[in-house]
C-alpha cells in the first residue's frame, strides 16, 4: 500500500513579555488607542546589503513597490522608536525572563549574546530592521522533540491601515521559540504549542490577551517544500492550517504532474499590451486601468482556476505574486467570462494572444507600463515554479480566513541579518546563569493546589491558567482561605461575566479588598457578587461594603447575640444546644446579612454554651 | 582561524555550521547559517574549510554623459559607513564609487566623477586635511564641474564647511553632505541627503553649503550656509540648523525642486580663487564659572584664541589680566557667545568694557566654531595686527550678519 505524504512540522512561538520597559529603550510597554497619538512622521525604506554584500531576497521583493510609510507617535514613545536615537543597552529584565524560559526548557545559554538586525522593510519597523538576539539553544519537549533556539526580539509596530503604523507596540520585548521539525500530525503541533504556551505563562512575566502570543508554523511534506505560515493566532486553528497546507502542497504537486504531462510552456517575452481590447468593457476594473497587459500560459487551461485549498486556486498564488508590484490582482481565462468581461471579449483576447485550446491567458491591469510589466513578470515567475521540479516554492505565507494561506514573501535567508552595531554583546557567564530561578510549571502548580487545598484538579488547572492567578497567590499569602479565593476569582467572576459585568474592570486590589472584608467578617460571603458588581462600576471596595453591607463589628455582633440570648434565656434552657438553629435566623435577620454566617453561628454557639454553663 | 573560514561549532549538545567572523573578548564570534551571530568559546569551533575569496566584483558605473558633471570628493563618515569586524562598530570604509553603487538614484541627477580623499570619521579631521580638501575641491572647480559634493562625517562637518568657505572663492556650489543614521540601515537618511545634495550642487547656488534633512520626515532637505550652520542634536536627522539666519534654500523630496532664498549667493558671482593658508596655532576656549586663570598659561604660544563667553560675551573679571598678558605678547583674542543666537556686545557691562580695554575683539554674531576657523584663516593670510582686526570684524563669507532680524 502506498504511504500517504509524511508531514514534518515545527513551530515558532512569539510571546510578548510583560516587562516594565521596552527592549532597547526606556519607554513603557503600554499599548495605546490610535486616537491618543501625539504626532506623526513619514519615511521611505530601502533595502540595504548585508555585511556579506548581498541583498536579502525577501527584502528585494518588498522593494518592488514604493516604500513610503507613515508613523503615529505617543507620549509613551521616544526617539528610539522614531529611529532618531541609538538604542539603549538590552533590557536586563527582558533578558532575565528569556533566560528563565531557556532554563525551563533545559537549554544552554550562548555565553556572548550578539544583537542582530533582521531586515524587515514592510514598514513595521521604523529602522527597516527588527533587533533580535540568539540567547540559548537545545531544549527538550515532552514529545521527545527539541527546542532549537530561543531568541529575544523587539516587537514590530502595529499596522493601523495600509502603510500607516502605530509606534506604541514597537520595541516591546518578545521571545521567539523555535522547535525542531519534530511534529508529524496536526494534533501534535497543537499539543506542543499548548505546552510551550503553558511554560511561558509559568514565568508570570508574559503579556496576556489577543495578539500577545503568535504562532508561526513551518511545514513541509515529502515532495513539497518548507513553508512558514505567519500569524496563526488561535491555537485551535493550527491543526486545520496544517491540514490545509498539506492539501495545498499535494495539489500543487498534482498540478505540476499534469503540466509536465501536457508539455506546458511559458515564455516571458510573450507579454502583450492589450489595453485597446478593453476600451469599451463593462468590467469596471479593466475600464479604469491605464495599462492592461496579458500573457499566454501554454497548456495551463483549467489548472490556473483549479482549487488547491478551500477558496484558493493556483490563480490566487499568481495574484499574490503580482500584488507585490502594487496591482490589485489578476484576471485569467479559467474564470472568464465574469466580472463584467463578456465571452466576446474573451474570444477576441484569445485570438489576439494566439491562444490554443489548452492555453490560459492571464491579464494584469495597472497604472503604468512599469507596474504592469513588473506584475506580469511575477505571474511568469510563479507559473514557471508550478512547472518546475520544485513546484512548491519555499515561502513565507500568512493565514487567511479559516486556515487557508496566502503568499507573503520568499523565505528570508542569512543575508537578512546584519550585526546591530549600536548594542554591545551581553555576557552570560555561570554566575548570571546560576542566578536564574526556575519557576514552578503551571501544570505542576495545579496538581499541588489540588492536593494542598483539596480542590478539584480541573478547577485548579483553570485557576493556574487564569489571568488572576497572581491575585490568588497573593490572597493565600495574606491568609485568605484558598477555597474562598478560588471560588471568588473563578466561579463567581465567570458567572458575573456571563451576566455581562465587565470583570476586566475590577482591579486586582479590589478582589483582594473584597476577600479580606469577607475573611474578617466585615462582609458576608453572600455579598461577594454584589461587591464585585459595584467594583466593576468603579466603586471602591469600602464604599461598596458601606452601601451593600453596612458593617457590623465583632463587638456589635457580640452585643446583638448577648441581647438575643438574654431575651430568650427560657428558650435556651429548654432546648439546650439545639437552640442554635432557631436563634441563627433571629441573629441573621438582625445583622442584615452583613456578617458571615459562620461567624454568627460561632459567636452564637459560644454565647449559648456560656449561658448553659451558668445555669 | 581566519575571518571567513567555514567552521563547525559543537556547543550545548548541538553541532552547527557557520562562518568564523572574529575573536571578541575571548570568544569566537560565529555567523550561523541562520544569519545570527553568537559568541562561543574558541575550543568549541573547528575550521572545516577555507573558502577561496573571490575578488570583489568591480563596481561598474554606467552614467548619462548628457547630464551635468558633478564631482564627489569623499572623506568618509556615516554616509559611507560599514561594519568594522575589528571593533564591531561602524566605520567609514566605502569610497565614492561605492556611494554611487549604493544610491543608484544619484545617476539620474548628474554625471559623477569621484575622488576618494580620505575615509575617516569626522572627529579625526584636522586643519591640514581641510587644506588638502580645499585644494582637491578647487582642482575640480578649475576642471569646470557644475558643482562639487563633499561627503563628510557629521560631527565636524560645520568646521569643514566654514574652512572651505574662507579658503575658496567659488562660482559653483560646494555642497557638504552626510548622514545621521548609518548607511547600513534601510531607514538611513544617506540616500535622500545625497540625492538632495546632488540636486543642490546643480542649482543656481554659488557658495559653500551643508545639505541635510530639514525635519524628521523624508520630505525635504535644508540648504544651510557653510558659515552659519551648526549641529544641534546628537542623533536626529534634522540635527543641522542655520543659526541666526533662515536656511538659504530647500530641496524638496522626492520632487527635488530647489528653492533658494534671495540671500543665497548665486552661481558665477565670483571668479574662482584659492587661499589655502591656515594658522593652526589657534584655540577655542569655553568659559565656565570657576575656570582657573592659570588655564591660559597653556595657550601662551598661541597666535589666536576664540573665547566662547557667556551672554553678551563675558568671562569672569579674574581672567582679564591673564588675557591682557596674552594679548600684550601678541595673541589675537576674539569673543563669541555660548548663547549661539545673537550678537556679542561688550559695551553694556563693566566686565565687557574691561575686556575691550584689554584688547579683546568682539566677534559679532559669529558662531564660536566659525570664529575659530576664521581666526586660523585670517592669521594664516595676514600678519599685520590692524589688518587682522579689520578682517576679523568684516563679513567675508556670510559669517557675520550686519542686521539681525527677529527669531
Amino acid at each position: 500500500m502506498a504511504e500517504g505524504p509524511r508531514l514534518t512540522a515545527g513551530i515558532e512561538i512569539h510571546q510578548q513579555l510583560n516587562t516594565k520597559e521596552k527592549l532597547f529603550c526606556h519607554c513603557p510597554t503600554t499599548l495605546r488607542e490610535v486616537t491618543e497619538h501625539s504626532g506623526e512622521f513619514f519615511r521611505y525604506l530601502r533595502a540595504t546589503e548585508s555585511e556579506i554584500g548581498e541583498i536579502d531576497r525577501a527584502a528585494k521583493e518588498e522593494m518592488k513597490r514604493d516604500r513610503k510609510f507613515q508613523y503615529y507617535t505617543y507620549d509613551t514613545t521616544c526617539l528610539v522608536e522614531n529611529d532618531e536615537e541609538p538604542p539603549a543597552p538590552m533590557n536586563s529584565e527582558a533578558l532575565s525572563v528569556c533566560l528563565t524560559i531557556a532554563k525551563m526548557f533545559g537549554m544552554t545559554p550562548i555565553p556572548q549574546i550578539h544583537t542582530m538586525r533582521k531586515l524587515v522593510i514592510d514598514g513595521s519597523n521604523t529602522s527597516g530592521f527588527q533587533r533580535t538576539a540568539f540567547v540559548a539553544l537545545n531544549g527538550c519537549l515532552p514529545n521527545g522533540g527539541q527546542i532549537e533556539t530561543i531568541c529575544l526580539e523587539e516587537e514590530a509596530a502595529q499596522r493601523v491601515k495600509d502603510d500607516l503604523f502605530s509606534l506604541d507596540r514597537l520595541g516591546i520585548p518578545l521571545v521567539e521559540i523555535t522547535t525542531s521539525p519534530c511534529m508529524h500530525t496536526p494534533e501534535e503541533v497543537q499539543q506542543v504549542a499548548e505546552y510551550i504556551g503553558m511554560v511561558l505563562r509559568s514565568t508570570g512575566k508574559v503579556k496576556r490577551g489577543i495578539g500577545t502570543i503568535r504562532q508561526d508554523v513551518n511545514i513541509s511534506i515529502t515532495g513539497g517544500a518548507r513553508v512558514e505560515i505567519k500569524g496563526v493566532q488561535e491555537l485551535g486553528l493550527i491543526a486545520e492550517v496544517v491540514r490545509r497546507e498539506m492539501l495545498r502542497q499535494q495539489n500543487l504537486i498534482a498540478i505540476h504532474d499534469e503540466l509536465v504531462c501536457r508539455g506546458a510552456s511559458v515564455d516571458a517575452n510573450d507579454g502583450t499590451d492589450i489595453t485597446d481590447l478593453f476600451r469599451e468593457t463593462k468590467s469596471t476594473v479593466l475600464k479604469k486601468a491605464k495599462r492592461i497587459h496579458a500573457i499566454r500560459l501554454g497548456g495551463f487551461t483549467g489548472l490556473v482556476g483549479r482549487t488547491i485549498q478551500p477558496d484558493r486556486r493556483l490563480g490566487s498564488e499568481m495574484s499574490d505574486y503580482a500584488k507585490k508590484c502594487g496591482v490589485g490582482g489578476i484576471f485569467h481565462t479559467d474564470e472568464l467570462p465574469a466580472y463584467g468581461v463578456t465571452q466576446e471579449e474573451v474570444d477576441r483576447l484569445r485570438t489576439r494572444m494566439h491562444a490554443a485550446e489548452g492555453d490560459c491567458i492571464v491579464l494584469v491591469a495597472g497604472a503604468t507600463d512599469r507596474q504592469v510589466e513588473c506584475a506580469l513578470g511575477q505571474v511568469v515567475t510563479r507559473a514557471k515554479i508550478a512547472m518546475s521540479a520544485m513546484p512548491v516554492p519555499e515561502e513565507t505565507r500568512k493565514m487567511v480566513e479559516e486556515g487557508s494561506t496566502a503568499y507573503m514573501r520568499p523565505l528570508p535567508g542569512a543575508a537578512r541579518m546584519y550585526p546591530e552595531t549600536d548594542v554591545l554583546p551581553e555576557v552570560i557567564d555561570e554566575v548570571r546563569w546560576n542566578c536564574i530561578e526556575v519557576p514552578e510549571l503551571l501544570n505542576e502548580k495545579a496538581s499541588r493546589y489540588a492536593e494542598k487545598y483539596a480542590i478539584d484538579l480541573s478547577y485548579a488547572t483553570q485557576l493556574v491558567s487564569s489571568k488572576r492567578l497572581p491575585v490568588f497567590e497573593r490572597a493565600i499569602e495574606e491568609g485568605i482561605k484558598p477555597k474562598l479565593a478560588a471560588f471568588t476569582l473563578l466561579s463567581t467572576s465567570t458567572e458575573l461575566r456571563r451576566e455581562g459585568i465587565k470583570i476586566q474592570n475590577v482591579a486586582d486590589e479590589a478582589f483582594i479588598g473584597i476577600l479580606h472584608a469577607v475573611e474578617e467578617g466585615r462582609a458576608a460571603r453572600e455579598a461577594i457578587p454584589d461587591l464585585i458588581r459595584s467594583a466593576a462600576e468603579g466603586c471602591s471596595v469600602e464604599g461598596a461594603i458601606a452601601k451593600l453591607a453596612p458593617s457590623v463589628s465583632r463587638e456589635e455582633l457580640e452585643a446583638i447575640v448577648r441581647k438575643i440570648i438574654e431575651s430568650r434565656s427560657d428558650f435556651i434552657r429548654e432546648k439546650g444546644k439545639a437552640a442554635l438553629g432557631p436563634l441563627m435566623g433571629v441573629v441573621m435577620a438582625e445583622v442584615r446579612g452583613s456578617v458571615d454566617g459562620k461567624l454568627v453561628s460561632e459567636t452564637l454557639r459560644k454565647g449559648i454554651d456560656a449561658r448553659l454553663a451558668d445555669t | 582561524m581566519k575571518s571567513g573560514d567555514i567552521v563547525r561549532c559543537e556547543y550545548g549538545g548541538t553541532s552547527r555550521k557557520g562562518t568564523y567572523i572574529t575573536s571578541r573578548n575571548g570568544m569566537s564570534v560565529i555567523k550561523l547559517d541562520s544569519g545570527y551571530n553568537i559568541g562561543i568559546p574558541p575550543q568549541s569551533c573547528s575550521s572545516v574549510e577555507r573558502p577561496v575569496i573571490e575578488p570583489g566584483k568591480k563596481l561598474e558605473l554606467v552614467q548619462d554623459k548628457n547630464l551635468p558633471e558633478l564631482a564627489i570628493v569623499s572623506t568618509g563618515g556615516t554616509i559611507a559607513s560599514r561594519i568594522d569586524y575589528r571593533t564591531g562598530s561602524v566605520t567609514s570604509q566605502s569610497d565614492a564609487a561605492a556611494i554611487l553603487h549604493a544610491i543608484p538614484e544619484l545617476k539620474k541627477v548628474a554625471n559623477f566623477t569621484t575622488r576618494s580623499l580620505y575615509t575617516i570619521l569626522s572627529e579625526n579631521m584636522t586643519p591640514r586635511i581641510w587644506q588638502e580638501l580645499a585644494r582637491a575641491v578647487f582642482e575640480e572647480i578649475q576642471r569646470g564641474v557644475t558643482g562639487v559634493i563633499v561627503t563628510h562625517g557629521t560631527d565636524t562637518m560645520t568646521y569643514t564647511a566654514a574652512a572651505l568657505s574662507f579658503m575658496i572663492d567659488t562660482p559653483v556650489p560646494i555642497i557638504l553632505v552626510g548622514s545621521q543614521r548609518s548607511a547600513d540601515r534601510p531607514s538611513s537618511d544617506n540616500a535622500m541627503n545625497a540625492v538632495c545634495a546632488a540636486r543642490a550642487a546643480r542649482s543656481d547656488l554659488g557658495e559653500v553649503a551643508v545639505v541635510m534633512h530639514a525635519s524628521t520626515n523624508d520630505d525635504a532637505c535644508s540648504i544651510h550656509r557653510g558659515t552659519r550652520v551648526r549641529k544641534m542634536h546628537t542623533s536626529q536627522r534634522d540635527a543641522f540648523r542655520s543659526i541666526g539666519i533662515p536656511p538659504i534654500g530647500t530641496v524638496a523630496y522626492p520632487s527635488l525642486e530647489v528653492k533658494l532664498s534671495c540671500d543665497a549667493a548665486r552661481r558665477n558671482s565670483c571668479k574662482p580663487a584659492l587661499h589655502d593658508k591656515l594658522d593652526e596655532r589657534c584655540a577655542l576656549i569655553a568659559f565656565h564659572p570657576g575656570i582657573s586663570p592659570d588655564i591660559l598659561e597653556a595657550y601662551e604660544r598661541y597666535h589666536g584664541i576664540v573665547l566662547s563667553g557667556t551672554g553678551l560675551g563675558h568671562v569672569c573679571t579674574e581672567l582679564i589680566p591673564n588675557l591682557k598678558k596674552l594679548i600684550d605678547n601678541g595673541t589675537t583674542i576674539m569673543m563669541t557667545s555660548q548663547c549661539l543666537n545673537g550678537k556679542v556686545c561688550d559695551r553694556v557691562y563693566d566686565t565687557g568694557r574691561d575686556l575691550l580695554e584689554a584688547g579683546v575683539i568682539e566677534g559679532g554674531d559669529m558662531l564660536p566654531e566659525v570664529a575659530l576657523v576664521k581666526m586660523m584663516w585670517v592669521l594664516g593670510n595676514e600678519k599685520d595686527k590692524g589688518r587682522v582686526r579689520h578682517l576679523l570684524l568684516t563679513d567675508l563669507k556670510g559669517e557675520c550678519n550686519r542686521r539681525r532680524t527677529h527669531g
